[in-house]
């Protein structure tokens, strides 16, 4: 303690009391309170690209980071049984635009934008996000195939439509065709043409993905492996049922 | 022992005795909680969101302490007439102004040194140092920026003021010359004005925005060339602070 103070005995008891009493009420105010969380309809428009770069004072990489945290988090928490499906996806797709111009090198709006908006069980707002992944990859397609090689799965397997695969995976070959890029990705049109089901195209495109040494970041490979997880429960599950009838 | 060294030997011993290597400990405490938040929410690329998250909080950390700590240090020897006594003694002000400036960067240099190593646990050790060094720069010009303000103004809240204002003016200023020149803008006599004035402000300020990026830590350090000239920027602007600063210490009437 600091020799100018004086001691806790020389603080009057009223006060001690009228401590207490604000902290307990403090508390109690809060604790009363929802937990926050962001609606569907919370999610505001997306602001414009150089009001961004202006009110991330230059710090592009941590602001795109952040802004897809925050992001989200919308539709997602609470007793949400099936996220994103409420989000308004044209004001979503602004938002991942928005976040994509202020860090391009980010490969997070496209992962997510890949791998948890576009598998939205609704088929035009998996179909919209669909050709936003599409859109941005033309724009650096040796760097961001792997989303659009998922958007082909998917619109495969999730949405049945063959020609929309077929168009994704016909650019995928068309336009990656940097060295690291694997064989499967490179001859994309006959890996989506092959009769094979879900899982087993996922599967080969995580380990394709994994030998590229497209995944190196711990957190994703943990995704990835807990939806492959997933995947196979969901494949499997029909099958059990069936083997025990 | 020469009175520059001398009085920057004291300005460092002052930070010493301060809070402020305390207040360092805290800011990477809160910057290693902040990174452990922000992977546990983050689907992908966690690594480089604790790098850069925690590079942004700890370079507002360093800038503000930095600043925090000239302004009060200043304003406490103004007034109990500390700065009179030794100038009283066979120093000139020039002196004392290089010798306060030269502590206050050691300081700063110090503060940014350790603040950059917790970013050792998410970042390449080259990047680091490359982002350390420009923090260092960083908080040189804040403390040389800072000085300049406390000097003049002679109040530790308008100097802090004006500082900040600077300080996140030329964080800003680059986003605002390519909005100015965005072709979509009407062209318009004040918004033509407008662009010039900005462009005006451009060339007396330093770009910080161009330096301690954050995704230096994700992506790796710029070419030689542009980190040197971004480095070289800040140098001429600490130069041309510290004349201002040394002018008009000159002309004061103590």
């Amino acid at each position: 303690m600091n020799g100018e103070q004086q001691p806790l005995g020389a603080v009057p008891l009223r006060l001690w009391a009228a401590l207490a009493i604000s902290l307990a009420l403090q508390v109690v105010w809060q604790a009363s309170r929802p937990a926050p969380s962001f609606s569907a309809r919370d999610l505001p428009p997306a602001p414009r690209p150089y009001a961004l770069r202006l009110a991330s004072l230059g710090e592009s990489a941590a602001a795109a980071r952040l802004l897809m945290l925050y992001l989200q988090a919308f539709d997602y928490g609470g007793a949400n049984t099936i996220p994103y499906q409420k989000l308004d996806y044209d004001r979503l797709i602004e938002w991942l635009r928005a976040i994509e111009d202020l860090d391009p090198r980010s490969d997070y709006p496209l992962f997510s934008a890949a791998r948890v908006y576009a598998e939205n069980p609704d088929p035009a707002k998996a179909r919209a996000m669909l050709e936003f992944i599409y859109e941005k990859f033309l724009e650096d397609p040796n760097r961001r195939w792997p989303w659009l090689a998922h958007a082909a799965l998917l619109a495969k397997f999730r949405l049945k439509d063959l020609a929309l695969a077929r168009r994704y995976a016909a650019s995928v070959q068309r336009h990656a065709t940097a060295p690291n890029v694997p064989l499967w990705a490179k001859q994309m049109e006959i890996f989506i043409a092959e009769d094979m089901n879900e899982l087993e195209a996922a599967k080969i495109m995580l380990g394709g993905l994994l030998e590229s040494g497209k995944i190196r970041d711990p957190e994703e490979a943990r995704f990835l492996q807990r939806r492959l997880e997933e995947l196979e429960r969901q494949i499997n599950k029909p099958l059990s049922s069936k083997s025990l009838r | 022992m020469h009175p520059v060294s001398t009085i920057a030997r004291y300005v460092l011993i002052e930070a010493r005795r301060s809070a402020l290597p305390w207040l360092a400990l805290v800011a990477i405490a809160i910057a290693l909680a902040l990174a452990s938040f922000v992977s546990r929410v983050a689907i992908t690329e966690g690594q480089q969101l604790r790098a850069v998250t925690g590079a942004a909080l700890l370079r507002l950390c360093a800038v503000f302490f930095v600043a925090v700590h000239v302004a009060a240090s200043m304003v406490r020897e103004s007034a109990d007439k500390t700065m009179d006594l030794v100038l009283s003694q066979p120093v000139s002000r020039s002196a004392y102004y290089i010798g306060k400036l030269a502590g206050f960067a050691a300081c700063g240099a110090l503060l940014s040194a350790f603040l950059s190593l917790p970013l050792l646990l998410w970042s390449a050790p080259a990047a680091v140092a490359g982002w350390a060094f420009s923090l260092a720069a960083e908080s040189v010009l804040v403390a040389a920026t800072c000085l300049f303000f406390a000097i003049t103004l002679t109040q530790a809240l308008p100097a802090l003021a004006a500082t900040a204002g600077l300080y996140l003016l030329a964080r800003s200023l680059a986003a605002m010359q390519a909005i100015a020149t965005w072709p979509l803008v009407s062209k318009r006599p004040l918004q033509e004005f407008a662009g010039w004035a900005i462009d005006l402000v451009g060339l007396l300020m330093p770009r910080l925005d161009a330096v301690t990026r954050s995704d230096w830590l994700a992506y790796g350090l710029p070419a030689a060339a542009d980190y040197a000239r971004a480095l070289a920027g800040i140098a001429v602007f600490i130069a041309l602070v510290t004349a201002a600063g040394m002018v008009d210490f000159q002309r004061r009437n103590l």
